[in-house]
This record gives structure tokens, sequence and C-alpha cells, in this order.
């Protein structure tokens, strides 16, 4: 079936870009960029027909495996190199070759005037080659590649505008914290392989799920929690979500594809993929659901003071995975899935949107410098009202059928849970519609800050300088309406029922169950209040913040975390370094032996070269008296033989 | 006059193949002259391919032949390097007293 092809267009692509883009067109650049996704999403369409996907009966029940070659064979280890393709990697590679494929034909419009064309293009499929290794691979070590580049791929592309500070850190910020989750994810494979003698997915997971759930105290629970460390780096959980939000000082289009639909929810994606350890695992799945919960609740809350456009999206992303992470927890790992694939139409969407609509501003990402944008970007309107609406949860739209299948197994599982995430729909809805209404109605507010200068020094500013907000051109607005399609009717793809040979979907009863209309009435409300405070009274948000000013302070600047980590972990981190591991270890015991052992070579060599006496006659004696010596010794120890 | 024995003896060519070799070693160490201390290796060459003709025709083995033909490849590209090497220091230097060629000292 050949699946290495795959993820190997891609990095021909990268190669391609990455050797020769500096000499090449831009149009050639594109074709190679574009059109290496474009076959890596075709060749996963004739994959997965050819494997009777897309026919009626039961595609797809086991795993179809290719095995390439035997990686590393050391004593019972054996890891090879294998690809497997099941029900939940066809949803997964559907998602990142589509929704990947739409997000670069996009970029293509969107840096058209942005310095180091090829460099991007050749980062964006190197990531495509990862995301796809990562998904298709079929042991722990093999994901791990796959992790960790996607990881590497992140950080170039944060500090693509490599010449600003801000962007700069911001990629340093994500690579360090994911370290902490990757630490974490490779103690879990370093236990996986001491209990169960394997990475192959097959046979650990075979293995545990032969076990019975008291026989595997401990250590179960530790493999468990050291996999969700992982996930909760890379997919930005509390406490490790600071490095999502600063990510955005990338380009928009990255954005889009790794920080919002694809990248981060490989986390999501490995705790899926470890179901049966999870399930197994005393305990573990409570944590799961609890740091979902408690991510998706905090990060809203962040969401609702965010002026900066990309910002209050980056939050919404958090706040979602969290919504995915509080589905698996409570057992529904079907639906977080499913929740995995909406969110990556409309997030996509959203962020698109939005750097369309920072397009046409000409660099522009504050909210409060924009508004009535209706009139200018009609096409850029319409799609983010789609996404805006999904994300609320308004009914039939794709959001609402994954987050009601979350909701509806929180509230299985605890009642107040169900509770908070309906006051987080609720939240999510408002901030969305916030943002909508700032950027789009109201009375135009960019007039007066249009020539400002700070506006071209914003990250994504863009070289042109022509005056007024203007739609963009077709290779971005085409990719923003399939999504926006993909976002209205993106939730009648039944995912949960399609992965059900692999997790269990509980009994449904017929109608639309009460949970699914309180969280829609929540949803309604958020909307309803955003409508409230940013078009017909908008002097009432000011007020609010007025009174409710601590509070408000404290949202304003995302809760300290920021500030909190700089003074408990870096600040001491730094100063310990520079006080002791620089003054102390470093130049009094490192450097001492680095320099002493130069040292004692360059006065033993000052000794012997005193016999390089530079007389060539001298060394012929030498010569000659060596060879008696040598003559003389083997006689004395009695000949050659 | 003694009669002369009916075939050279083999202690013959060795006395005559170390004596070859001391003149060789003596050239090397005392001559001043780079090319006569390099005609000297080249004797100490050869006289140990005779030692290994001698010893070879002695215990009727081919090796010694062989070893000796090697030894005269080696020498053959050993001269063409080396009197390259000469020529060019005699370009630069103007000399080929082996006693001025110190400039390597330390």
């Amino acid at each position: 079936m050949q699946l290495w092809l795959i993820p190997l267009l891609p990095l021909a692509g990268f190669a391609v870009n990455g050797l020769l883009g500096r000499r090449l067109p831009k149009a050639a650049i594109n074709a190679v960029a574009v059109g290496s996704v474009l076959l890596s999403f075709l060749w996963v369409l004739k994959t997965l027909s050819a494997l009777g996907v897309f026919g009626g009966g039961h595609p797809l029940e086991h795993a179809y495996t290719e095995h390439y070659y035997t990686w590393i064979q050391s004593g019972m280890l054996n890891i090879s190199v294998d690809f497997a393709i099941d029900r939940l990697t066809a949803v997964m590679l559907m998602i990142v070759t589509g929704v990947g494929f739409l997000i670069h034909v996009y970029s293509v419009g969107y840096m058209a005037h942005e310095g180091g064309y090829y460099r991007f293009f050749a980062y964006l499929n190197l990531f495509m080659f990862f995301m796809l290794v990562l998904v298709l691979a079929a042991n722990f070590l093999l994901l791990f590649v796959g992790w960790e580049g996607v990881g590497l791929c992140s950080y170039l592309l944060i500090g693509f505008y490599f010449t600003e500070k801000f962007a700069t850190d911001a990629g340093n910020k994500a690579f360090i914290v994911n370290r902490i989750g990757d630490f974490g994810f490779s103690l879990a494979v370093f236990l996986i392989v001491i209990h169960f003698g394997s990475l192959d997915f097959g046979t650990v997971f075979g293995k545990v799920q032969g076990m019975p759930v008291e026989s595997s105290a401990g250590w179960m629970t530790a493999i468990a929690l050291l996999l969700f460390v992982g996930a909760v780096g890379k997919s930005a959980q509390i406490p490790l979500y600071v490095w999502l939000p600063d990510a955005m000082a990338g380009p928009t289009p990255v954005s889009a594809l790794i920080h919002a639909a694809t990248m981060v929810t490989a986390g999501v994606y490995m705790v899926t993929r470890s179901s049966s350890i999870f399930l197994h695992a005393h305990g573990a799945l409570e944590v799961v659901a609890i740091i979902g919960l408690a991510t998706a609740f905090f990060s809203a809350t962040v969401g609702l003071a965010q002026t900066d456009i990309k910002k209050v999206y980056a939050y919404s992303t958090v706040s979602q995975l969290g919504y995915m992470f509080l589905g698996l927890g409570t057992g529904a790992f079907s639906a977080g899935i499913f929740h995995v694939m909406t969110h990556a139409f409309f997030k996509a969407l959203l962020f698109l949107g939005a750097g369309s609509v920072i397009h046409a501003m000409s660099g522009e990402q504050d909210l409060r410098k924009m508004g009535g944008l209706r009139k200018y970007t009609p096409i850029t309107f319409w799609t983010l009202l789609c996404a805006s609406m999904a994300i609320s949860g308004v009914p039939f739209l794709s959001g609402y059928f994954s987050k009601d299948a979350i909701l509806a197994s929180a509230y299985d599982y605890a009642p107040w849970m169900y509770w908070v995430g309906v006051f987080t729909a609720g939240m999510t809805a408002f901030y969305v519609f916030r943002a909508f209404f700032m950027a789009f109605f109201g009375e135009p507010r960019w007039k007066t800050a249009e020539h400002h200068a700070d506006g071209h020094s914003e990250p994504d500013a863009h070289g042109h300088g022509h005056g007024g907000p203007h739609e963009s051109p077709a290779s971005m607005w085409i990719p923003l309406a399939i999504l926006a399609v993909l976002s209205l009717v993106g939730g009648y793809i039944n995912i949960p029922k399609w992965l059900e040979p692999m997790f269990k979907v509980p009994e449904e009863a017929p109608g639309i169950p009460w949970t699914a209309l309180v969280s829609v009435a929540a949803g309604l409300i958020g909307i309803g209040l955003a409508a409230w405070f940013y078009l017909i009274s908008p002097n009432v948000p000011e007020g609010l913040a007025r009174t409710f000013s601590t509070p408000y302070r404290w949202i304003y600047n995302k809760y300290f975390v920021d500030e909190f980590y700089d003074s408990l972990v870096v600040e001491p981190m730094v100063d310990g370094s520079r006080s002791l591991l620089w003054r102390v270890v470093d130049v009094g015991s490192i450097d001492g032996i680095v320099n002493g052992t130069g040292k004692t070579a360059r006065n033993i060599g000052g000794l012997l070269k005193r016999i390089q006496s530079g007389s060539i006659r001298s060394y012929a004696a030498w010569v000659v008296l060596g060879s008696i010596v040598v003559i003389i010794a083997i006689t004395m120890a009695g000949g050659v033989r | 006059m003694p009669a002369l024995p009916p075939s050279v003896p083999l202690s013959w060519y060795l006395t005559l193949s170390l004596i070859l070799f001391v003149l060789g070693i003596a050239g090397f160490l005392f001559r001043r002259n780079i090319i006569t201390v390099f005609m000297s290796i080249e004797l100490m060459l050869n006289a140990v391919n005779l030692s290994f003709i001698t010893f070879s025709y002695k215990l009727k083995q081919v090796d010694g032949h062989i070893f000796s033909f090697f030894v005269m490849v080696v020498a053959a590209a050993e001269a063409a390097v080396g009197l390259a090497i000469i020529l060019t220091v005699f370009k630069n230097r103007q000399t080929l007293e082996i006693d001025e060629l110190s400039s390597l000292k330390n």
C-alpha cells in the first residue's frame, strides 16, 4: 500500500525547497510546497479507498501495518520502523493532510510579500512530514520521532521572524516548555520498555488488555501519568500551556496549522492511542479530566479580556484542547477525536480568517483598532461568522455535535464537570463573538490609527503601503470558503460511530438530550451578551471592567502566570546559573580542567621539542642508533621466533 | 693463487651485502651533500635486496624475490619523490649542504 509515500512526499518538498529554494522562482516554490502536500493528501485518499474505507462493509477493523526495516535491535528489545493505519490514524491523516493542504494554499497568498518565502514553505513541508510520521507510527519510539520533529518545526516557525526578539523568545519558550513534557514522555517510554519489553503498539496494548486492572498497581498509573505529562506539554494544558499564546508570534498560517489544527492535538491523539493504558491505570483518567476541565475554564476566562485577535483565538485553542482532554478523561475517547476534527476545521478557519483580517489591516492585530470591516472584507466576514458559530456550539454546526458528545460524557461522569463545561461553553461563545463584533461591526476605529508607525512593526507587517482595508486574494479566501463549509457540515461526519470498533460509545437516548439543550442555551446566551456589550451598548464592558477592576486586571494580565513562572522558575535558574554554574562550575572547574589539559600538553611538548634539533644528520644518527637498539633487544629476547 | 670453489658460497654474498649496508650507513651518517645521503639510502636498500635474493636462492623459496621487487618499486617511488623534494630545496635555498637545512629546529 506504500504508506511511506504519505510522509515522504512533503519531505521531498522540504528537500527541494530547503536546498534549492533560494534560487527558485516563487511559482516553483509554490508548486513544490503545495503540490507535495496535495499529492500526499491524494495518496491518503487512494490508500484509504484501497482499504475500503469509502465503500460499505466494515473496513479497517484491524490495523493495517507495513514493516520497513529493523531500526534498533538490542537484546530482547526490537524496534522497527513500521507504519500502521487503523481507524484512528485514518481520521488523523485526513485532518492533517486535508487541512494542511488548505493552509498551504492560503499561505501562498498570505506570505506573498514576506521575506524568506522558500524557508517558510520548507519548514511547513518538514512539519507535515513529521506530523504524518507521528500519526502513522506503529510504535512509541517512532511516534516520539515525529513528536520531537513537530516540536522542532514549531520552534523554527514561531521564530520565523528571527530579527524580532519577541519572536525568537517565543520560539525558545515553546521549545523549552515542551522539553518538560517530552521528558515525561521519554520516561514513560522507558517504563514501557521495562515492563513490556516492547514499544510496538500492538504488542504493548495487547499485553495491557490481558491484565486485570488491579494487578498493575503503581507503575501503570506512572506510565499513564508520564505519557499525560508529554501530552500536557504538547497540547498546552495547565500548567504548561504558557507557550501557546506566545507562539502566536509566528506567521498566522503557522498558528492555524501547527498551533490550532494539528500539532497541538498530537497530545490528544497520543492519549487516545494509549487509551488501553489509561483505562487500566487507576486514577489516571481522573487527572486527565480534571486538568482538561481546569484548562478549559481558566483559559476561557483569560480569553474574555484579550485585545489581540490572535491572542483571543490562542486562549480559545487552549480552552478547546482542555475540552478534548475532558472528553478523554471522562472516557469518551471518540468524542475527543471528534472534537479534534471539528476543532481543526473551525479553529483553522478562525486563525486564517484572523490572518485575512490582519492582512486587510496591513498588519494590525489589535481589536481596539479595528471595527466596521464588514463592508471591506465580506468573504472574511461570512467565513468567520461560520467559524464563530461553529465554535459557539450553535445547533447543527460542527462544534455542536462534538462539544455535546464531550459534555454528555462529562455529565455521566460527574455532573459538576458538566456544569463547569457548560459555563465555559458560554464564555467561549462570548469571547469569540466579542472578537467578531469588535472586528467587523461598529465604527471603524482604524481611520485614525491607519498611518501609525507601530502598525507596521507588528510581526505580521505586510510590506504593501496602499491605504484602507481590502479583501484578500483568491488563494486566501478559497481555503476560507472550503473550511467554512466544513465547519458548517463537519459534524455530520460521524466520527464516534466510525471509531466504535476501537472505543465503545455509550448508548444514546433518542432525540436531543437536555444536556445538549442547556449547552446550546449557554452558547446562545454568550453570543447574546457579546452582541449586547459590543453592538448595542458599547459602554457596558468598560463599566463592568471598572466595577470589577480587580478580577478584570487579573484576567487581562492572564492571572500573572507568566510573571509567576518567571519569579519561581526562570529567575532562580538564571541567577543560579550566573552565580554558581557560570562563575564557579564553568570558570572554575570545567575551564580549569580544559585549560589544565592544554597547559600540561604544552609543558611536555616544551621538554620534548629539544629533541627536534633541525639537524638532519643527528636524526640520521638517531635512526641508526634506534635500529641498533631494536636489533639488540630482539636478539636478547631470543630472536624473532 | 688459491683454487676457487666450484660455486660462489653463500657467505660471500652475505658478506658483500653487509659491506654494502655498512657503507650505506656510513654515507648516510657522515656525508654532507643531500644527494649523497640519498644515494646511501638507495645503497642500503640494495644491500638488503641482495641478502633477500641470497636467502631466497638458498631456501628455494620465491618470497625473497617478491620482497626484493617490492623494495625496488618502493625505492623507485621514493627516488621520484625524494629527488623532487631535493630539487625544490635547492631552488629555494641554493644549497644542498645538509647542516644548513635546519629551519625546522624546535
